[in-house]
């Protein structure tokens, strides 16, 4: 029944330092996005990321399952992928059934995995551990996220970023600046004098308390924001949420839904020529602490059901073959099942990145399933490696300014 | 920044120890004000839960060998139509309980004046469970209750209760945390997000928590988890730096006993309740004293709107989406139980689609705050309801009155308009349409 309520992200609520919004330090900058729409349209030459946040810690093992592995057979026994169930990615690996859509864009090389992707001692709480990822910061928390110091970083730049969500997650959250968020249904307000006041409530007011002012803001980048979107979005009927048992096991840990509608305005705003660069989506539900299987088969069915079509869609468009998803997870989960046919939390895991300007194939090294941390995974590439690669490649940002100073990269990932 | 004046500090008294001021309640002072919500006698302003039947037993999910049968077809491949309508109906009734329940739920928040409506809503927001995953209105009602029981009084009680709740322990995955298989869902988040706070725990800890926890189980016919023996893991424990045949009562106890418990509980409380800047060390000190041995929840809530900070305008909360909207409802005189169904359904759609439905946090972790509900999108939601919440009001004070913006401050409780508002307002002849402008701006979405 719901779609909204599920999409935002949990330091917000205070309950760890990396509170991003908490201290309310963002701005929605609208009336530069506004002009920038006028005078200078996203150009078909502009990167597009779009970054997909699994809630809840994907299971990585039985994501790219090293199915021929004895090892990994052995600590599942009743979780294991068998080899003949996988489809096959070369190197011992397969996806999970569910992923067929991306098999094919591994086939056609529009896909790239990176493997064992982690960070050094892994923290095994869901909130500190996202936080960890949205801010790019594993050592100390910041209250700003790796996407907002982007934006912060862009300045007078009409470098912009979206979230398809009602609340903002903090990687999008920057120091003076901070992304838009967009409902998947759209923005549309009322016509008359009833719009007109509302509208005049966005002017600020002198001496106004913060919070006050922040509310005004809000109504005042609510204004630009249909002007500039609001063409652009469909309204298009809500669906009904299949609730079932299978599907809602794992949501203790937050997360979005109906990530195909998500993807869906997206690709309408790419396709319109909003100028915006970065977008965030989400899809909850992987925390699959138990009875694992049925139900995360069955979340990788959707991912693979919502980005197929978009990253089909997407090809055919200039615009559209600017894009590049990434895709990730707070962390993996343990290489041995527990007892209730689930896993408990983990450390590192698969990331995907896709689009027509990805070079395809296997990136990082296949972390051992018998070398092993306190019976969890080694990591073998550096997150941050990921985000450098991007911003750079993709975003054209020095990407040590936004990533602390951080050397490492993703080598070939892009075709630049 | 400046202290609030004495109306106003009855006006934050009402937002923060309750659902906002009804019409005339800002006209009592501060100490009669504060004696009612804290009032221990009987809520005249209540009415019964609502009858919920107990959960339809139906057939446990295959799980196991059998679900590994799940091929490239789809699991649901042999379900027949049958099943599939039988399905889609039990969805159906689930659905209507709980739309019953947080009907029933919003209408206690607009009647009632009291403090304990207002902190079973934050312990709600606290022990954030969801019927997404727990799929059950009767066992979110028995929460529901406890937290009613106990929103005022011990913290020692309320956990104690919480760690064995049914509903918590489906969302948690307890059913499936027994002797020789622990899951560690439940303790983690225990520690966690409930008493302790991050960093004051190891993975030891959680995982030997995870032991104490064995034993607890939600059978699918009972609102209430029952203690089975034989899933209890009866061995050696060493949880937080002591050793013992632990259970679940000497997990909490052992949490709770740490120092650094009584302090994020507070602090807990304090960003709800009074400000996101975290209290001095001297307030903390005084909140802890007032927490005490008992762990007193209703001796720190005396003892938070006796803290200078209450009084400082500095100290302003963007109300969350319930907030605001059961706090319109209360000036506006509706009772959600008197709608028709029709705009029952667009409240709770609205409610959705501002990010907060009762019963539906996002994650365990609860919800957000401050600017996250300062989006553009909740911008569009929260008008809509306005409009259509003000509709339904009887607004007749409103039609001829020559001073129509003064009339709504004072209709909504609002301390005073910003000449910005003044302005936008000053167009608006309709009662309806002006009720609902002024609800959206800013000194009414957040609680100065």
């Amino acid at each position: 029944m719901d779609n909204l309520t599920r999409r935002r992200f949990l330091t917000m609520s205070g309950v760890t330092a990396a509170g991003a919004l908490a201290v309310g330090a963002t701005q929605v900058s609208w009336s530069d996005l506004m002009s920038a729409a006028v005078q200078n349209p996203l150009s078909s030459e502009d990167s597009v990321l779009v970054v997909v946040t699994l809630y809840g810690g994907n299971d990585g093992l039985n994501t790219v399952v090293p199915a021929a592995d004895p090892a990994y057979q052995k600590a599942r026994p009743d979780l294991a992928y068998e080899a003949n169930e996988v489809l096959d990615l070369g190197e011992g690996l397969g996806f999970n059934p569910g992923l067929k859509g991306l098999k094919g864009f591994w086939d056609d090389k529009s896909l790239a995995i990176v493997r064992g992707v982690g960070y050094p001692e892994p923290d095994r709480s869901h909130f500190r551990s996202m936080a960890i990822w949205q801010t790019a910061s594993p050592k100390t928390p910041v209250p700003t996220g790796w996407l907002g110091r982007w934006l912060d970083a862009a300045g007078a730049d009409p470098l912009h970023a979206v979230s398809v969500e009602p609340t903002l997650p903090p990687l999008l959250a920057g120091a003076t600046t901070a992304a838009a968020s967009l409902p998947v249904r759209g923005l549309k307000l009322p016509a008359g004098k009833v719009g007109t006041a509302f509208a005049a409530l966005g002017q600020p007011s002198s001496g106004e308390e913060h919070w006050q002012a922040q509310a005004a803001k809000s109504l005042q980048d609510l204004q630009n924001a249909v002007k500039v979107l609001g063409g652009a979005v469909h309204d298009q009927p809500e669906k009904e949420d299949d609730e079932d048992e299978q599907r809602t096991k794992g949501a203790s840990a937050g997360g979005g839904s109906q990530l195909g509608a998500q993807l869906e305005l997206v690709a309408g705003l790419v396709e319109a020529g909003v100028p915006t660069r970065a977008y965030s989506v989400s899809l909850g539900g992987f925390d699959t602490h138990a009875d694992e299987r049925g139900t995360q088969q069955r979340l990788l069915t959707e991912l693979d059901g919502a980005l197929t079509p978009f990253v089909q869609r997407l090809r055919k468009s200039d615009r559209g073959r600017q894009v590049i998803v990434v895709v990730y997870s707070e962390f993996g989960r343990r290489v041995s099942a527990n007892g209730s046919d689930g896993t408990d939390h983990g450390t590192a895991g698969p990331l995907f990145v896709i689009g027509d300007k990805v070079q395809g194939g296997f990136y990082g090294e296949q972390p051992s399933l018998t070398d092993l941390s306190n019976g969890d995974l080694k990591a073998t590439t550096d997150f941050r490696d990921v985000y450098a690669t991007v911003l750079r490649d993709v975003l054209d940002a020095d990407a040590g300014q936004i990533l602390d100073g951080h050397k490492g990269s993703v080598d070939g990932l892009l075709k630049v | 920044m400046g202290e609030i004046s004495e109306r106003s500090a009855v006006r934050r008294l009402c937002d923060r120890l309750g659902f906002g001021p009804a019409p005339g309640e800002l006209d009592a002072g501060f100490e009669a004000t504060l004696a009612r919500r804290l009032s221990t006698a009987a809520d005249a302003a209540t009415t019964p839960p609502p009858v919920l039947t107990p959960p339809q037993p139906t057939k446990a999910p295959r799980k196991g060998a059998k679900q590994k049968g799940a091929d490239e077809n789809g699991a649901d491949q042999d379900k027949t139509a049958a099943d599939r309508a039988a399905k889609k109906a039990a969805n159906k009734a689930r659905a209507a309980q709980e739309a019953k329940l947080i009907g029933w739920w919003l209408d206690r928040m607009v009647a009632s004046d009291r403090a304990t409506e207002r902190l079973t809503w934050f312990w709600h927001g606290h022990f954030a469970t969801s019927n997404q995953k727990v799929r059950s209105a009767p066992l979110m009602l028995a929460q529901n209750q406890t937290f009613r029981t106990h929103a005022r009084g011990s913290f020692t009680d309320l956990a104690q209760a919480l760690v064995v709740d049914a509903a918590m322990i489906r969302w948690l995955d307890g059913n499936d945390n027994r002797e020789g298989s622990p899951n560690e869902n439940l303790a983690r988040e225990f520690l966690e997000l409930f008493t302790l706070g991050i960093g004051h725990y190891s993975e030891v800890d959680v995982f030997e928590g995870a032991r104490a926890l064995t034993g607890w189980t939600v059978r699918r016919t009972s609102a209430k988890a029952v203690f089975v023996p034989a899933r209890h893991d009866s061995g050696d424990k060493t949880i937080l730096g002591k050793s013992g045949e632990f259970g679940a009562k000497e997990f909490v106890d052992l949490a709770l006993a740490k120092p650094e418990s009584a302090e994020f509980v507070i602090g807990r409380l304090w960003f709800r309740l009074v400000s996101s800047t975290p209290p001095s060390a001297e307030t903390v000190r005084r909140l802890v004293a007032a927490y005490g041995s008992k762990r007193d929840i209703g001796a720190v809530l005396k003892a938070m709107v006796a803290e200078a900070a209450f009084r400082d305008s500095a100290s302003a909360l963007v109300k969350q989406p319930v907030e605001w909207a059961v706090g319109l409802m209360r000036a506006l005189g509706i009772q959600p139980a008197k709608l028709d169904d029709k705009t029952r359904v667009m409240l709770l759609a609205a409610l959705r689609g501002m990010g907060q439905l009762p019963l539906r946090p996002p994650s365990v972790g609860g919800w957000p705050s401050g600017a996250s509900w300062l989006t553009t999108s909740a911008g569009v939601t929260r008008l809509r309801l306005a409009q259509l919440l003000a509709r339904k009001a009887e607004l007749g004070q409103l039609q001829k009155s020559s001073a129509r913006v003064d009339g709504v401050r004072v209709l909504l409780g609002v301390d005073a308009w910003s000449s910005r508002t003044k302005d936008a307002l000053a167009g608006l002849t309709d009662p309806a349409q002006l009720t609902a402008v002024a609800a959206c701006a800013p000194e009414y979405v957040v609680s100065g």
